[in-house]
């Protein structure tokens, strides 16, 4: 990250902070629907979720409580870069808790713990359009969105079925919202979906490189594309977390030797320590200390 | 000329910040009544929530439209150009946004821009003052950003409003979104909202 030796209030200017929350209100207002805007560069690569950075700066104030989270880590560079950008350009208090953020920023994961009213979910988002491997042209994918012509996206994923016995796509996995646009709900694995639905959180996604920015308000219907006989499932795991014994969690798969040994644990770690702190233990958990 | 200086926030960073966030509540959530930060009143037909509103949400990208009310008061003309720079149209369907000081100055809804199917976005948010945001007859809401059914009760809302919002809500994802404010407070209906009378 670059020296910030002056800067306003949350880094971008007024101007582009109009622009980013009048879209914002476009995208609260037609959920699902991709609106454009003029992405600004940020004193960091694209890769590190410069849409979502947008999106947090153009909405945080000082009350808000920022929790930044890659992967379901709150300690990864990229988490915590954007935490102490924010915490020095717009002087908010951060924390890892789930509970104590009104934005949480994320990249890859939903938090376990169910998010309430009045919490802003945002999303990195790389890429924004779900038919973009279906048809590159934008002016197609924005004519097909236009008349909801979604028949390309069933055939992909019944083409999924037909080769692999079942709809293969564990990332990215397409939604339709609120009955109306099939929308990308960013690289979260599958087994985040079903919290998209009637979530009581706002959920705002920003795309930095495709300059786009949606988002779906609190209590609205977010389905996962599926077939009759072919149901949407999410992914089961066949062991619980190895340091806190949570099931029904999503997990990370760590090698711990070259002789194939290996654990799931929590891809969520703030989840996983609170658990610890309540007294759970798994399989190779020895209290939150032996733990860390 | 004084009235065109005055009434501009005084920390305009930190007050288009928390106005802002009222007004993405109010429209994640519709119905619910948001308080919305207002600075000095100018003196004019141009009521501080409208003022508030204007200076958060436009500049010299959004074409607003004044209702004939507001624009016939060149304080109000003057002020909106000296502190945004946005250009005055004189249709409401060429607006980006729409400020309208009371019921009886609103155009029916389908005067003002619904956007297009490619891109719906490309509509008008109307502001409208309204004298309270209760008071006035029961309307029952549903839609996304309700968990259950939402109740208000606005007061000189435009007549034949519930019939004028069926045929915009029926447009989407095209539409024009409705902020409404009164006494301090915004409420938002966003296109997607299912109105219907009584309780
Ligand atoms: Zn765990």
């Amino acid at each position: 990250m670059t020296a910030l030796p002056q800067y306003n209030f949350a880094y971008l200017d007024e101007q582009t902070k109009r622009m980013i929350r009048r879209a914002i209100l476009k995208a609260i207002a037609i959920p699902g629907y991709q609106v454009p805007f003029s992405s600004r560069e940020m004193p960091m690569p694209y890769g590190w979720g410069t849409g979502g950075v947008q999106v947090t700066a153009s909405i945080i104030g000082p009350d808000d409580v920022l929790k930044v989270i890659d992967q379901g880590a709150d300690d990864t560079t990229n988490a915590v870069s954007i935490r102490a950008f924010f915490a020095k350009v717009a002087q908010v208090q951060t924390t890892t808790h789930t509970a104590e953020a009104s934005i949480i920023q994320t990249r890859h994961r939903i938090p376990e713990k169910p998010l309430t009213e009045g919490q802003v979910l945002v999303y990195q988002v790389p890429i924004p359009e779900p038919l973009r491997f279906l048809e590159p042209r934008e002016t197609e994918t924005r004519k097909m969105h236009a008349l909801e012509e979604y028949g390309l996206m069933h055939v992909k994923l019944y083409e999924d079925i037909a080769r692999h016995g079942r709809i293969a796509t564990t990332y990215a996995y397409p939604v339709k919202v609120e009955g109306r646009y099939v929308m990308d709900p960013s690289p979260t694995p599958k087994f985040d979906n079903p919290k998209m639905h009637m979530s009581p959180a706002l959920q705002l996604f920003g795309a930095g490189r495709e300059h786009r920015i949606y988002a779906v308000p609190p209590y609205t219907e977010v389905v996962s594309l599926d077939f009759e006989d072919h149901p949407f499932e999410i992914q089961h795991f066949a062991e619980p977390c190895a340091l806190c014994g949570a099931t029904e969690v999503y997990l990370d798969e760590v090698i711990l030797d070259d002789r194939g040994g290996h654990m799931f644990v929590c891809s969520d770690t703030d989840n996983c320590e609170e658990r610890r702190q309540a007294g759970h233990v798994g399989s190779l958990g020895t209290g939150r200390e032996a733990a860390e | 000329m004084e009235g065109v200086i005055d009434g501009a926030f005084a920390d305009p960073v930190m007050q288009s910040q928390s106005v802002f966030r009222a007004l993405m509540d109010a429209l994640a959530n519709p119905g619910t009544m948001r308080k919305l930060p207002v600075p000095r009143a100018i003196g004019t037909s141009m009521i501080p929530e409208l003022v508030s509103t204007l200076l958060t949400l436009s500049d010299h990208d959004t074409s607003i439209w004044l209702d004939e009310v507001l624009r016939s008061e060149p304080a109000n003309v003057q002020f909106a150009s000296f502190h945004t720079g946005a250009p005055m149209v004189a249709e409401p369907g060429r607006a980006a946004f729409a400020f309208v000081h009371s019921a009886e100055a609103m155009p029916p809804l389908d005067q003002f821009n619904p956007g297009t199917q490619d891109y719906p976005d490309r509509s008008t948010t109307i502001v409208l003052a309204v004298p309270s945001l209760s008071g006035g007859p029961a309307l029952s809401l549903r839609g996304p950003g309700m968990k259950d059914e939402v109740h208000i009760s606005p007061s000189g809302l435009p007549g034949d409003f519930v019939g004028q919002w069926e045929i915009n809500r029926a447009l989407f994802p095209r539409g024009v979104d409705l902020l409404l404010v009164a006494d301090g407070h915004v409420m938002g209906l966003p296109r997607t909202t299912r109105i219907a009378e009584g309780q």
